[in-house]
């Protein structure tokens, strides 16, 4: 007979437990906007540019290279944010290359010397090593993220409806644009670690991708997208204890299932 | 139609657009744009396609850099003071199953209060206000892609007068509305234009509807060709020339 709460027996269970009820909600938030604006190639060039962030930072000689991964993406989605608001060629194409590039170059420099495995752990994350002291940074940014929400959705929606009309009721529509490229990308890199760069941008569209196949306005949306998060988190992290699977992948085997789920029932209505 | 708050028009208002120019690197769009605008009047901007009018509403918002300015002065006391725009576009980018009310839409560009919290009692009964004037109350809670395109646009027009502007700019829409939804459109536009102290600027790409309802015409290519009332402007020598060569352009695509 299986004890189905012994895993919370662990401290680094508890801390894992922890993180992922503080990710999931993040994500699942930022996740309704990014898909609203089809920003989901941004979100994934942003994941992958985390590689480059560590390299320049082991280029550099620092010690923590969480620093150069932020800045360096702070960097990286102004960048985009300037190239995607200049429509000259497709945005799609030139966020790929953009990506690309940077991974390669990530990967050209940390692999010199043949060390890479050292920092292959940051493809799939290791949400398990999280310290306490780790989760305080997640709490700080979580509780600024709600705050920004609160203060700039209405803002971030009606652009995202039409830059145009927006501008005519004086919303500052650059600022906001920045602002949020700039949010993204630093949940983005803070929570890499734990989650792992091949499956990050998979958290952040799965549940509002979900919550949008079955909800009718604003409110159904972020719960459902909210729900379909934690859920997908707190199962995935159970299951992957008890199978001994890595537990960002089960996590996202979970949100996608729920996926499937809800874009046939979202059919059938 | 039945509109509730009824504020005449003054007359006394105007909005003058000076030596209005764009251009996009080497590429010049417009130059040299004058118009005199009369609160109270429907102005409509014609000219065939690539000749500047969705630039000119956009540099009529500040949207793109521009050259020259846009002045509204109460001609009573000579006093300059901000424009304040209402806009309602062709479109917006909305696609199926996108999860956003009428009230959502209207409230996400109006009021702070977050939509994704639950609804505001206040602000709800307010927008259903603003609705009721266009007969559209009863939309507020449906999704606003599933509206059909003449009551989508009766939304965006209520949204665009909400806060009183003195200039309503319009891109007439071009699809998803039939010939009676057009007419209720233009219909709408004549009334508000009588009854709300403000100016409409409309860009307009159905000639027999600005021959019915204009007050003053706008030719435009790159600049103003030629302006004045739908006769004067119907019957000049621009105006044959612009709209011949167009006919002749359609005739080429089809053959």
């Amino acid at each position: 007979m299986i004890n189905w709460t012994s895993w919370l027996d662990y401290g680094f269970m508890r801390n894992a437990l922890l993180a992922i009820l503080i990710i999931t909600p993040l994500f699942a938030l930022l996740g309704t906007m990014i898909v609203n604006k089809k920003m989901a190639y941004f979100s994934d060039a942003l994941g992958h540019s985390a590689l480059t962030g560590i390299a320049v930072g082991v280029v550099f000689g620092m010690q923590d290279t969480t620093i150069s991964m932020v800045i360096f993406a702070i960097a990286f989605a102004m960048l985009l944010n300037k190239i995607s608001s200049r429509n000259t060629a497709s945005t799609d194409t030139i966020i790929s290359v953009f990506s690309s590039c940077s991974v390669a170059i990530g990967l050209a420099i940390l692999s010199a010397g043949g060390n890479f495995s050292k920092y292959s752990a940051i493809l799939v994350g290791d949400i398990l090593s999280i310290t306490t002291q780790e989760i305080w940074y997640l709490v700080a940014i979580f509780v600024s993220t709600i705050l920004f929400w609160i203060l700039g959705f209405n803002y971030l929606n009606a652009i995202s409806i039409h830059r145009t009309v927006a501008k005519s009721k004086q919303i500052p529509v650059k600022l906001m644009d920045n602002l949020f490229a700039v949010l993204v990308a630093l949940i983005v890199m803070l929570s890499i670690k734990w989650v792992g760069i091949l499956i990050i941008n998979a958290l952040l569209i799965l549940p509002a991708a979900s919550a949008r196949n079955i909800s009718a306005n604003m409110r159904e949306y972020h719960l459902f997208s909210l729900i379909f998060s934690v859920f997908s988190g707190v199962v995935g992290l159970v299951v992957s204890y008890y199978t001994n699977v890595a537990t960002g992948p089960m996590i996202v085997i979970i949100a996608s299932v729920i996926y499937f789920a809800t874009y046939l029932y979202g059919r059938r209505k | 139609m039945k509109l509730k708050k009824i504020i005449e028009t003054c007359g006394f208002h105007c909005i003058k657009i000076n030596n209005l120019g764009v251009s996009f690197g080497e590429q010049v769009v417009l130059k040299d744009v004058n118009l005199h605008i009369h609160c109270g009047s429907l102005n409509a901007i014609i000219g065939k396609n690539g000749a500047g009018k969705s630039t000119l509403v956009r540099a009529i918002l500040k949207d793109v850099p521009t050259k020259g300015n846009i002045e509204y002065r109460d001609t009573k006391n000579g006093k300059m003071k901000d424009l304040k725009i209402g806009y309602v576009p062709q479109s917006i980018n909305i696609e199926k199953n996108t999860p956003l009310s009428v009230y959502d839409l209207i409230a996400s560009f109006a009021y702070h209060y977050p939509v994704f919290l639950p609804k505001n009692k206040r602000i709800y009964e307010e927008i259903k206000t603003h609705l009721e004037t266009f007969e559209a109350a009863d939309l507020i809670d449906k999704q606003v892609c599933n509206l059909s395109g003449g009551q989508l646009q009766r939304v965006l027009l209520s949204m665009a007068i909400m806060d009183k502007p003195k200039l309503l700019l319009l891109d007439e829409p071009v699809s998803g509305i039939d010939k009676n939804g057009m007419e209720l459109f233009y219909k709408t536009i004549s009334y508000l234009k009588s009854h709300y102290d403000l100016a409409i600027i409309l860009i307009s790409h159905d000639l027999e509807y600005v021959k019915q309802y204009a007050d003053h015409v706008v030719l435009l290519d790159q600049t103003v060709l030629k302006q004045g009332t739908v006769k004067e402007v119907f019957e000049s020598p621009e105006f044959a020339s612009v709209f011949a060569t167009e006919t002749v352009d359609k005739w080429i695509k089809e053959g």
